[in-house]
């Protein structure tokens, strides 16, 4: 296990090494960042005085470790917009952002296992077609056009009356199609301070109901995803040998479906989990964008629009990391459920 | 009254194109103690036939008609939850490849402690010391330790054995073995018969054995039946069916033995291969690959072709052949006319 960890925190270190490449290169080659630091009256002679004073005209290699050097004292620079050091802006945008994504991967797990256990339980069944059908649609729709939807739906609220209002049933219709509105879909309302820079969604009703649109659209590719995947494997799982002999040994169907099967299920399961909550910490950029959720994704498509390079620098370092941490987390926990699975230090 | 009785069995699959009889009319009994062989190609319905006695066939197979009295009770048509209460607890099974049949991730202890508290109002405790009781009689060393291992720690035989424990944990009344030795190293096949056979013996349970090994059927059966596409064709005492086959699948199947070939030579064999179940021939479904289809002068035997056999008997086997029928028949007018 200890072995395991450490040899976790070298592959860590690898990775974050080679992040840490990419994240410089872009620093490097993106515009000048000269241009973004001073006006326009500024002459050529005093700016090149101001490059060779910050060191870039120094060598690639000089430069990188410089940067690598500051990296490790989590010293990224500062933010242009900001005019503060960015980790300090990204630590601010951060809880923002990791409270979303656990909203939604609670969602997730919540629906996706109760969904894709019984509709591949009851593959046949009415309700399990449904399923399977709007999972299609879910994954079809982008992320951004869900989440549009969603706030004309039910922030706006939209007023249809096809159908004659004068007549009893054609009002009652009218009414069933008309939606109110009033979610809140700008922002995250007036979230509870906790400590430092994290102020909290989940400690108020108020801060849960400001959650819902945008977790719900977050939610809505992964979501179908994971039912479709849950179905699969407990349908192929249903097939095995062990499961016949379970049924053969006289255990009861509900033991059989939630131990024998669904453990069995959750393996593959885990493993795609991982990956995709790094995915979904990604999708947040739109998510954030439409709601104005004030998160990492849209502090980072805002540095995008300005040009702010050391803040998007950092928060590409900061995304490598929660993969790196994520991933490692999965391999711990598929270690746990999976008995054939040894957590050594040693290559397998 | 035998212990269990099956009589007229039909399973069906419910396919888009219609039913697929996979079995038909097939009846047997088994005494306590007993031990019936089930021997057949691949295909022939041994399999089918073993999981429909507990209504174990995966949909879309059903049990279209037929009964399945075991110790007084009706299993055709019992609900599923009264049927639990048999299943493992007085008739258990142990099926194929034992490196499919334990669940990976629980441990055996967890898959042997389940079985015992499913049929029995018992501690764990309790169940622990039963199921440890029961690997030390299938002769696994060190079985405390094994009870927390998982099935991956265990090797084929090992794994095996622990499922024949399983199978005899509630001190069941018949054990139904689908191949129990077939995807076994060759090395420990008759290890593991010996085992099954010996603690089938002791405890008194009779055993339902399916294969194609006809070797191990005529060593370990006291009576067989041969199915052939979802029919029983022959049945009776072991030792007169392998020493006297009378229907010529059966004898096809002995011929085929290599032991039977002439040194040197190719092995025998049946012409043609089984017929698919969805596309059986009509009259006798062995008619396309029989010798005897047509008489010796030639003339086609018709009947082979039009009409399915019934069972006549013939010494103390059932068979059902035109061809046997006619022999008899022919053996019995003589003998009539003499007394005359």
């Amino acid at each position: 296990m200890i072995a395991f960890l450490i040899k976790r925190l070298f592959h860590a270190l690898l990775v974050m090494f080679v992040i840490s490449i990419i994240a410089f290169s872009i620093q490097d080659n993106l515009g000048d960042p000269i241009q973004q630091m001073v006006g326009q009256s500024v002459p050529e002679s005093e700016r090149e005085a101001l490059r060779e004073q910050l060191g870039l005209n120094d060598p690639f290699l000089v430069q990188y470790l410089r940067f690598a050097k500051n990296a490790a004292q989590l010293d990224f620079g500062y933010s242009y917009i900001f005019n503060e050091p960015t980790t300090e802006v990204v630590l601010r945008h951060l809880p923002a952002t990791l409270e979303l994504v656990a909203a939604t991967t609670l969602l997730i797990v919540l629906l996706s296992v109760p969904i894709g256990v019984y509709s591949a339980i009851r593959p046949r069944a009415l309700l399990s077609r449904f399923f399977m059908g709007v999972s299609i649609v879910g994954i079809s729709i982008p992320v951004f056009l869900t989440a549009i939807v969603l706030i004309q739906l039910f922030a706006i609220g939209v007023t249809w009356t096809p159908f004659p209002a004068d007549t009893g049933w054609g009002s009652w219709l009218n009414d069933l199609i008309t939606t109110d509105g009033g979610m809140p879909a700008y922002g995250r309302g007036d979230p509870v301070h906790v400590f430092g820079t994290w102020y909290t969604n989940f400690a108020s009703t108020e801060g849960l109901v400001y959650l819902v649109l945008p977790a719900i659209s977050l939610a809505s590719i992964m979501l179908p995803l994971f039912i479709r995947l849950i179905r699969a494997e407990m349908l192929e799982v249903l097939q095995s040998e062990y499961v016949k002999f379970a049924r053969a040994k006289g255990i009861s169907l509900r033991r059989i479906y939630f131990l024998h099967a669904l453990k069995n299920t959750m393996l593959p399961v885990i493993t795609v989990g991982g990956v995709q909550i790094g995915t979904l910490v990604a999708y947040t950029i739109l998510t954030e964008t439409v709601f104005q959720w004030p998160g990492m994704g849209l502090m980072f498509l805002n540095a995008i629009n300005r040009s702010d390079i050391p803040l998007i620098v950092t928060y590409l370092m900061i995304v490598g990391l929660i993969f790196v941490i994520t991933n490692t987390l999965v391999d711990l926990i598929y270690g746990l459920v999976n008995p054939t699975v040894k957590l050594t230090g040693k290559p397998a | 009254m035998s212990l269990l009785e099956v009589n007229n069995l039909d399973v069906r699959f419910a396919l888009r194109r219609g039913d697929v009889k996979a079995l038909r009319d097939v009846s047997f009994t088994l005494d306590r103690g007993e031990r019936l062989g089930i021997v057949g190609e691949s295909g022939a319905g041994k399999s089918v036939a073993a999981f429909s006695l507990l209504n174990l066939i995966a949909k879309p197979g059903y049990i279209a008609g037929g009964s399945i009295r075991f110790d007084g009770q009706e299993l055709n048509g019992m609900s599923d939850r009264a049927l639990r209460r048999i299943r493992g607890n007085r008739i258990s099974m142990i099926f194929q490849d034992p490196m499919m049949t334990l669940n990976p991730v629980l441990s055996i202890g967890e898959q042997m402690i389940e079985c015992l508290k499913a049929h029995r109002r018992i501690g764990r405790r309790e169940a622990r010391a039963i199921a440890l009781r029961k690997l030390e009689q299938v002769h696994i060393p060190s079985p405390e330790a094994r009870l927390d291992q998982y099935p991956h720690e265990l090797s084929g035989g090992m794994r095996q054995r622990v499922i024949i424990a399983i199978a005899l944990l509630l001190d069941p009344d018949i054990i139904i073995a689908d191949e129990p030795t077939t995807a076994l190293d060759v090395t420990i096949q008759a290890e593991i018969m010996d085992l099954l056979l010996e603690l089938c013996d002791k405890h008194n349970v009779g055993l339902i054995l399916i294969t194609h090994d006809l070797g191990v059927v005529s060593q370990v059966t006291q009576r067989m039946l041969v199915m052939y596409a979802g029919r029983v064709i022959e049945q009776g005492p072991t030792r007169e069916i392998i020493n006297d086959p009378q229907h010529p699948y059966t004898q096809g199947l002995m011929n085929a033995l290599p032991q039977m070939a002439t040194p040197g030579s190719r092995l025998n064999q049946i012409p043609g291969s089984m017929p698919s179940l969805d596309n059986l021939p009509s009259g006798c479904a062995f008619h396309p690959r029989c010798g005897f289809a047509s008489r010796p002068d030639g003339s086609e035997r018709a009947e082979c072709r039009t009409r399915v056999p019934e069972f006549v008997a013939s010494g103390n086997c059932q068979v059902a052949c035109h061809m046997v029928a006619e022999m008899l028949d022919q053996q019995r007018i003589p003998a009539e006319e003499t007394t005359r």
